[in-house]
């Protein structure tokens, strides 16, 4: 799960790291009113969306007097910020975040994410901020610092001196630099995050060590430990057909194609839009019904999937193993009356009771597509989606 | 001899009590040599009951004490089942395999860390678990589809597994050992501990290692067949097709930072002389051809 930079500064404030001030607006008339709030001669006005990149695509701007905050906030908020984390689609921004100007110094990068190799959390710094880290790691990777930290004794003193020092944190700014990394893992420890990202780290012409951005993202599978978390959840921010799947427990990941595919398990899932692309066709969507799909889940997947108006064929790709053939072949059968399939379906099935499960699809009367293996069924859906049939008359 | 399980291993439930873990256990129980090998259950609030005809005990360590089990199979809910791991890490158990999906990263990191210095070894968690095709069955895949034989299968998945494993039985292939190390990113055994297990196993002839994005695992048992593996490696990974960013179904499966692609993957695995498919339909057909 992902939040806002403003939700992640206020949950760092809780464990000493120190940040600009800022308050979050939803208008123009408040983004002005924070302002004088806030008091001073210059204002960032900084879009709050998820995406990363937002500087770049013109959604952080300086103002330097109110009038000009009202100007910025009129132009970022409800503007769809494109970003290159956000697709060509970009992103309507809702939300924005006006802070306090603060003269800088200099700027570096402090980040946190687990590392799979060493299965440790791992605190990179560097002295590069305000760039993409992505940039700095594939250009000048030596630039960049790493320390892992035991998960008993948590980030030490000694570690976090000195790759603050490493960095070039000058040396009587250090003790603050050191609380702030401290606070920053304590931060990331506690509310189960998977990273943690501070873009640029600012050193002010005060000497104050800072974080001028943050970004937080959180192990769902951690979440039903953190309602605290749960609850900063933006829905605009969300697909909403991936929310729609979530209800449901359907993993769900829209793609640009025209082939849909629903499949049980995340591997074979992946490995079915391989193949759909390997045959010369393009998967519209990653779908994983899951262990335990049931006639209802396939049915909510089916609708999942022909809410694409760009849908021109159906794969289905099911390795029955607790999960049984004819239990999911009842499912398609059943899902392809209820939603009025206007698209050719292909069906690969294989497990237990396959036999059963086919005799199904046979016996319903639906203009099924059936395969034998899965490179037949990927070159029947590539093969179908290509012919682009206006009906396939699968009405009940 | 297989790798890792066999007819000989003695093996206990965690969470016997749940309706997976009942699930399970009765259909492994019914699998070949089933009967002999699962021995126990551990539930703490229901020592003394048993599960038809398996006795179960408080803990891991009094149904060791009891019945001789050196492995552990855990269904255990995820927000206990790290403990669950820690408790047969402290019990000395040979194997410990983890079905249960969803533990949080946090609660795997310091449960990896306890493992430092200790025998025990994990499989999963999040996976299908292991079968040792004709002996014994210890997770969720399906027995029916396996056959004995000659052959090493090990991947994070569980589906894909069952998918590779009918391809190889399609061409008359039956398997040593079966292992679905699991898809979350802080784990047990890695591609490259199960591969120099199947490289000193003298009934493996050929491996076939089924990967898929996120990490880089795959990568450094790459690096590690081309210096050492005696025996051929062929492989596959699932995601060329997944969008950077995006988790895809398994907590594991995301490339993130430009990292992970299936792409960088299959080019490494390729310089290291593991023959690759980037066809999920031939993972069998390209096994049999290195024999």
């Amino acid at each position: 799960m992902k939040i806002h930079e403003y939700q992640a500064k206020e949950i760092l404030r809780q464990y000493g790291v120190a940040t600009p001030q800022g308050i979050a607006c939803f208008s123009v008339d408040e983004a002005v009113n924070a302002a004088k709030q806030l008091g001073g001669e210059v204002w960032a006005v900084k879009a709050q969306i998820y995406a990363g990149g937002r500087g770049k695509g013109g959604g952080v701007k300086v103002a330097r007097s109110l009038s000009e905050v009202r100007q910025r906030a009129g132009e970022i908020l409800g503007m769809r910020l494109v970003t290159h984390q956000t697709g060509p689609e970009g992103q309507v921004v809702h939300r924005l975040f006006i802070e306090q100007g603060v003269k800088i110094d200099k700027e570096f990068y402090a980040g946190m994410v687990v590392d799979r190799r060493q299965q440790r959390v791992c605190l990179m710094a560097s002295s590069e901020g305000g760039m993409e880290i992505e940039k700095v790691a594939a250009e000048t990777p030596e630039k960049i610092h790493k320390v892992f930290i035991d998960p008993v004794a948590g980030l030490s003193q000694q570690q976090a001196e000195d790759i603050a020092q490493k960095i070039g944190i000058p040396a009587h700014s250090l003790p603050q630099a050191v609380s702030l990394l401290q606070g920053l893992y304590r931060a990331f420890d506690e509310t189960d995050a998977s990273l943690l990202e501070i873009n640029p780290l600012a050193l002010t012409a005060e000497e104050q060590v800072i974080a001028l951005d943050a970004k937080m993202n959180f192990d769902d599978n951690a979440l039903f430990r953190h309602p605290e978390v749960v609850a900063l959840r933006d829905l605009d921010e969300e697909d909403p057909v991936e929310i729609e799947a979530s209800k449901h427990e359907l993993s769900y990941i829209p793609l640009d194609g025209d082939i849909g595919c629903l499949v049980n398990g995340a591997g074979l899932a992946m490995a079915t839009m391989d193949i759909i692309k390997l045959y010369g066709g393009n998967p519209a969507n990653f779908l994983d019904v899951g262990g335990g799909a049931t006639a209802e889940k396939v049915t909510e997947a089916f609708k999942l999937m022909l809410r694409n108006p760009k849908l021109q064929a159906i794969l289905v790709n099911i390795f029955g193993g607790i999960m049984k053939c004819d239990v999911i072949a009842q499912g398609v059968v059943a899902a392809a009356r209820e939603v009025q399939l206007n698209v050719p379906l292909v069906v690969r099935l294989e497990g237990t009771n396959v036999d059963l499960g086919k005799q199904i699809l046979a016996d319903s009367g639906l203009p099924i597509i059936s395969a034998t293996d899965m490179a037949d069924a990927a070159q029947k859906a590539v093969n179908a989606a290509k012919s682009k049939p206006s009906s396939c008359g699968c009405q009940s | 001899m297989s790798i890792l399980i066999n007819r000989n291993s003695r093996v206990m439930t965690q969470g016997i009590t749940g309706k997976t873990g009942q699930f399970h256990t009765r259909m492994c129980r019914d699998y070949a040599n089933g009967k002999e090998c699962f021995v126990a259950g551990v539930n703490p609030r229901k020592p003394g009951e048993d599960f038809e005809g398996i006795p179960v005990y408080a803990s891991v360590k009094e149904a060791k004490q009891q019945t001789g089990a050196n492995v552990s199979v855990i269904y255990v809910p995820p927000p206990f089942a790290a403990a669950a791991i820690d408790e047969a890490v402290e019990a000395e158990l040979d194997l410990v395999i983890c079905i249960t999906e969803g533990i949080p990263v946090r609660d795997m990191i310091r449960t990896r860390d306890k493992m430092k210095g200790k025998k025990t070894r994990l499989i999963g968690p999040n996976c299908p678990g292991i079968i040792t095709p004709d002996e014994l069955k210890i997770g969720i895949m399906p027995g029916y589809i396996h056959k004995k034989g000659r052959i090493g299968v090990v991947s994070r998945s569980g589906t894909l597994t069952y998918e590779a494993v009918a391809q190889l039985m399609a061409l008359g292939l039956g398997q040593s050992t079966c292992i679905g190390i699991g898809g979350d990113p802080v784990n047990g055994l890695k591609h490259l501990d199960v591969l120099q297990l199947f490289n000193d196993d003298d009934e493996t002839d050929a491996v076939l290692m089924v990967g898929e994005i996120g990490g880089s695992d795959e990568e450094d048992c790459a690096r590690w067949v081309k210096d050492n593996m005696r025996k051929p490696v062929t492989g596959f990974i699932a995601g060329v097709t997944a969008p950077p960013g995006k988790r895809m179904g398994h907590a594991g499966a995301i490339i993130s930072g430009g990292k992970g692609t299936a792409q960088e993957k299959l080019d490494v695995m390729e310089s290291c002389g593991i023959k690759v498919t980037r066809n999920p339909a031939e993972m069998g057909k390209l096994l049999k051809s290195v024999l």
